[in-house]
C-alpha cells in the first residue's frame, strides 16, 4: 500500500481529518486580548487567575491584537472606545472570535435608555460570537462562554462555514 | 472656624459680591458669589492666614434648568480644618466663569469636565478642551436641553 504502511508498529500515528486538526488546535489555544473597559474586567481577571485558571483551557492573555484569537469584550463600550474597538478587531489575524462579556457590552445594560455616551451593543461595531449574560458575569459564566466557543470552533469547516 | 464665621469675613472683605449666604441650619453651608468677584475671593480665602483654604475638594458644573448655569466650589482648609462652599451662577447665553487653576491647580481637570459635560466656560483656563467626550462631540450632555445624537460617526446611539 502506502509508504507509511506497517512502518510504525506502536500505533503512534494519528489519522484524523483536517477539519478536526484545525479546529483542535485553534479551539486549544484560544489566546484573548489583553484588554478590559469596566467593571467585568475584573470578574475576568479573577477568571484568569489562579482560582479558575484560564490557563487549564489554553487561553492566556496578550497585549497585542496580532497575537490574539479571541477578543473578549469586557465592560461598557463608550462611543468613544467602539472606534477603538473595531480597529483592535480590524487588527487581529484571522481566525478570530469577539466574546461580548456583560449586560452593557452585549445590549448597553443599565444605560440603554439615558446613556448618550454608551454603545448599545458591542455587535453594532464588530461580528459577535457569544454572548455571556450577567452584571457582571461570574468566572463560571465566562468560563462557559469560552466553553460555548470551544464548540462552536469544533463544528467549524474549511469547506463551508457553519452558522 | 465656622462657616458662618467665613462667611461674615468674606462679607466683611467683599461687601456686595456676596450675593447669598446660607451658613446656618443646612447639611452644606454655601456662599453665592458673583463671578466677576470669583478670583478675588478665591485668592483671598487661600492667602489669608486665618482661613487658609487650600484644598480646593471638588468642582461642579451645574444647570439649574431656565437658562441658568453655576459652578459649585467645595473648598477646605487641611491645617485649619474647616469647609466652605462657593456658588456662582451665570445665565446659559454667555457661560462665562473666570477660572480658578491658578489657585488652586487641582481645578484644571475640574473644569475641563465643566465645560465638557455642562459647557461653562471658564475664562484664563490654560488648557481648555474636552476631557472625557471625543473630541469631534458636539453639544454638552448634561445639560438638560440636550438631544441625544441619533448617529455618532456612523454608530447609531438610542436603543
Amino acid at each position: 500500500m502506502g509508504l507509511l504502511d506497517k512502518q510504525f508498529n506502536n500505533g503512534n500515528v494519528v489519522i484524523t481529518s483536517i477539519d478536526n486538526l484545525l479546529n483542535w488546535a485553534r479551539l486549544s489555544s484560544l489566546w484573548g486580548m489583553q484588554f478590559g473597559l469596566a467593571c467585568c474586567a475584573i470578574e475576568m481577571m479573577a477568571t484568569g487567575a489562579s482560582h479558575y485558571d484560564l490557563d487549564r483551557f489554553g487561553i492566556f492573555f496578550r497585549a497585542t491584537p496580532r497575537q490574539s484569537d479571541v477578543m473578549i469584550v469586557a465592560g461598557t463600550v463608550t462611543l468613544k472606545m467602539a472606534e477603538r474597538i473595531k480597529r483592535l478587531y480590524d487588527q487581529m489575524a484571522e481566525p478570530r472570535y469577539v466574546l461580548s462579556m456583560g449586560s452593557c457590552s452585549n445590549c448597553g445594560g443599565p444605560y440603554w435608555e439615558h446613556g448618550y455616551h454608551v454603545l448599545k451593543g458591542v455587535d453594532r461595531v464588530v461580528p459577535v460570537d457569544v454572548y455571556v449574560p450577567g452584571c457582571p458575569p461570574r468566572p463560571e459564566a465566562l468560563i462557559e462562554g469560552l466553553i460555548k466557543l470551544q464548540e462552536k470552533i469544533r463544528s467549524e469547516s474549511l469547506i463551508k462555514k457553519s452558522a | 472656624m465656622t462657616a458662618k464665621e467665613i462667611s461674615e469675613k468674606v462679607r466683611g472683605q467683599f461687601g456686595d459680591a456676596v450675593k447669598d449666604a446660607k451658613v446656618e441650619g443646612v447639611v452644606q453651608p454655601f456662599i453665592k458669589i458673583s463671578p466677576e468677584s470669583l478670583l478675588n475671593i478665591c485668592t483671598f480665602l487661600r492667602d489669608d492666614a486665618e482661613l487658609q483654604l487650600d484644598y480646593l475638594m471638588c468642582l461642579s458644573g451645574m444647570d439649574y434648568g431656565k437658562g441658568v448655569l453655576g459652578v459649585v466650589y467645595n473648598i477646605a482648609s487641611i491645617t485649619k480644618k474647616h469647609k466652605i462652599t462657593l456658588k456662582v451662577e451665570v445665565s446659559a447665553e454667555k457661560p462665562e466663569v473666570p477660572s480658578v487653576a491658578k489657585v488652586w491647580p487641582s481645578a484644571v481637570w475640574h473644569e475641563r469636565e465643566a465645560y465638557d459635560l455642562i459647557g461653562i466656560t471658564f475664562t484664563g483656563h490654560p488648557d481648555l478642551r474636552r476631557i472625557l467626550l471625543p473630541e469631534d462631540w458636539v453639544g454638552h450632555p448634561l445639560r438638560k436641553d440636550f438631544k441625544v445624537p441619533e448617529f455618532y460617526n456612523g454608530m447609531k446611539v438610542p436603543y
